[in-house]
């Protein structure tokens, strides 16, 4: 089913001193498509677990309108919309075994609803088969690895069949490891029984992977809205590009004089289309190549081969952040290690351009002409 | 290893030597005067070893009353106490504006002296020359006929100490509960709310299972606190609780080793191993039924 957010504001009134009230959602417009995966992504207290719960109606919107498919659902307790939430520490109940738990919502169903013993007991089967528990139904939650209970928490969500699956960051309770698995795990689920999804993370690299679409959000409002690949390559603004990728992109202070982008001194870049203006230029670590002919001279701090590439790791004055700019180079390159200084040149289309002022992108060249165009 | 072991016996050693002076040995001795005859503490000499004591406490109509009055007491106060404490724990934790000034009126009763306490409840249900005490205007009032509380009839007297017991036992057990309450997450009620568990529900299936290890706590401790009773029924009826038919265990304890019929040493070390068997297997009891039902 769709998930159409019509102007959603949440408003959480202040009782400090200070009366500041506090916006968590600040007016989201979007259409979530029927069947998809959406990553909810932005840095920790940025909203996201609000409009989660907006969405599965634990939380009263302040102002607007939530849809799901031609409903207006934005009256409707929870138990009504249709939804199904898994919680970022799971809340199994700890009393109850697997099976238990998870037949937990079939036994809440009342009047014509209400299904039989056998009925029940064949959903919940369905359920733990899909994410592949059905050997674990007599233990206790606490008997459970994390990723376990991970999976017990959304059979529990998907055994009533939700029209729309909220998962609230569903990897961060697990090691590294596992996170990995767990994404694919949730990936697969999502396809195999077609529900809409929606997942709040904080981690890029979690919702890059899996997402159909990602939805960047910082303070309350929506930053860019996306497939990954796109909103990578093609940020809207300045706190996108530093939000996604890893190694993060490097990020310059600059200014573009007659169509060339200055960083200190050299003009390494030119820049059609964007008239004279102080900037800031964010080149991502793929950017850079190594030549020793080229026009951007940096210091060189050290390398490290990492197997597949080699990282250049260097300073220049003019970063914008005090941190090392790293930049990722194939292993067909070699680094004279003695030397001081790394020169690179810069390929056009992975130098992104913002306004210093509102951080706004500024588009050049051929990425210009194709978002006109 | 060994040597940290010998260690940890050392550390151990303060707290093993005072437990056992102060209370393994006395243990102990109240357990041998139980088995002999006529122990005088004066002469430190006794008649003959055997089971008189245990018949003789047995057997006296004084012991009996009292263990009838104790039994009751408990039986009541014990689940009364608990279930308001969760009533009221439960609307506690339900209400924001004013919880902590409920939370403190509730609590009073806990920080006030417990014969302090006996006297106002005394103002309340006694009847003297000059008034027929504040209940009796009430139940005049609804026209009823009065009842003299504190020396009357033995149910309005067991009504007046139930009443107590639990106006006195219960701010401990909110403060217990609401605190266990508080503990359960919120979102356990949140996955609740999201599959439409119904309010009965939630309390039975996720409430309840979740604060069981305080409920059973706080009804082993209410059982041992209520058969150790004595100190109440004092507050209220003065200390000759023989001759007001209100005396409980432990109150015949004292009088047999203090009282006016006093000097009987070694009758009231058998009365208090009768309750020490008591309290040992109601305790017993309620830990098998803890381990049945309280698992995760």
């Amino acid at each position: 089913m769709k998930v159409v957010l019509d102007h959603l504001t949440k408003k959480f009134v202040s009782r400090g001193k200070d009366k500041r009230d506090i916006i968590a959602v600040n007016d989201f417009n979007f259409e979530i498509p029927d069947g998809k995966l959406i990553g909810l992504l932005g840095p920790s207290g940025c909203g996201k677990s609000t409009a989660l719960n907006l969405i599965s109606g634990l939380e009263v919107p302040t102002h607007g309108r939530i849809w799901f498919g031609d409903t207006d659902v934005t009256d409707l307790q929870p138990e009504n919309r249709g939804v199904g939430l898994v919680f970022q520490n799971y809340a199994l109940y700890p009393h109850l075994t697997v099976l238990q738990n998870i037949l937990f919502p079939l036994q809440n169903l009342k009047g014509k609803d209400k299904l039989s013993k056998e009925v029940m007991k064949e959903k919940a089967l369905e359920a733990a088969r899909l994410v592949q528990i059905d050997q674990l139904l007599d233990r206790k939650p606490g008997e459970l690895s994390g990723g376990q209970q991970q999976r017990v928490a959304i059979a529990r969500a998907l055994v009533k069949t939700p029209s729309v699956l909220l998962l609230d960051e569903p990897l961060s309770n697990l090691d590294a490891r596992l996170r990995l698995q767990t994404r694919e795990e949730i990936k697969r689920i999502q396809q195999e029984t077609g529900v809409t999804t929606i997942f709040v993370t904080h981690d890029q690299e979690e919702a890059m992977s899996i997402s159909d679409l990602i939805i960047v959000m910082k303070l309350g409002v929506i930053h860019q809205i996306g497939k990954p690949q796109e909103v990578y390559d093609d940020p809207t603004n300045l706190f996108v590009a530093e939000f996604l990728g890893t190694p993060p992109i490097n990020v310059f202070a600059g200014r573009v004089s007659q169509e060339t982008l200055y960083i200190g001194e050299e003009a390494v870049l030119p820049v059609p289309g964007i008239s004279d203006q102080e900037v800031w230029a964010g080149i991502r670590p793929e950017g850079f190549l190594l030549d020793d002919q080229g026009p951007f001279t940096c210091q060189l701090l050290r390398v490290e081969v990492m197997g597949r590439d080699i990282s250049v790791v260097s300073t220049h004055s003019n970063s914008k952040t005090d941190k090392a700019i790293r930049s990722i180079i194939s292993t067909d390159n070699t680094v004279d290690k003695s030397s001081k200084t790394v020169r690179f040149s810069l390929k056009p289309h992975k130098v992104l351009i913002f306004n210093k002022e509102t951080e706004e992108r500024l588009y050049f060249g051929q990425t210009a002409a194709k978002t006109e165009g | 290893m060994k040597s940290n072991n010998m260690k940890a016996w050392l550390y151990l050693i303060p707290a093993i030597l005072f437990l056992g002076i102060f209370m393994v040995y006395p243990l102990v001795d109240v357990f041998i005067y139980s088995f002999e005859e006529g122990y005088n503490f004066a002469s430190q000499s006794f008649t003959g070893t055997g089971l008189f004591n245990y018949s003789y406490v047995l057997h006296d109509p004084y012991f009996l009353q009292a263990l009838k009055n104790t039994l009751i007491l408990v039986v009541i106060t014990v689940p009364v106490s608990t279930g308001l404490a969760l009533l009221i724990s439960l609307g506690l934790s339900s209400i924001k504006p004013l919880k902590h000034v409920f939370q403190t009126v509730y609590f009073l009763p806990y920080v006030t002296n417990t014969l302090a306490v006996g006297l106002v409840f005394m103002i309340l249900f006694k009847k003297t020359a000059y008034t027929d005490g504040l209940i009796n205007m009430l139940i005049q009032w609804f026209g009823g006929s009065s009842v003299d509380f504190i020396d009357g009839p033995y149910w309005a007297k067991m009504f007046v100490l139930c009443f107590y017991t639990i106006w006195i036992v219960m701010p401990f057990k909110i403060l217990i509960l609401t605190s266990a309450l508080a503990s359960v997450k919120q979102d356990y009620y949140n996955a609740a709310k999201i599959d439409g568990t119904s309010a009965l529900r939630t309390f039975g299936r996720i409430t309840l299972p979740m604060i069981s290890p305080m409920i059973f706590y706080l009804i082993i401790t209410g059982f041992i606190g209520a058969f150790k009773a004595y100190q109440d029924a004092v507050a209220l009826f003065g200390t000759d609780l023989n001759s007001a038919g209100m005396n409980t265990i432990v109150g015949y304890v004292y009088d047999m080793l203090y009282g006016d019929s006093g000097g009987y040493p070694s009758y009231a070390s058998a009365a208090a191993i009768i309750l020490f068997v008591i309290v040992l297997t109601i305790t017993t009891i309620n830990l098998m039924i803890r381990r049945k039902n309280v698992q995760y």
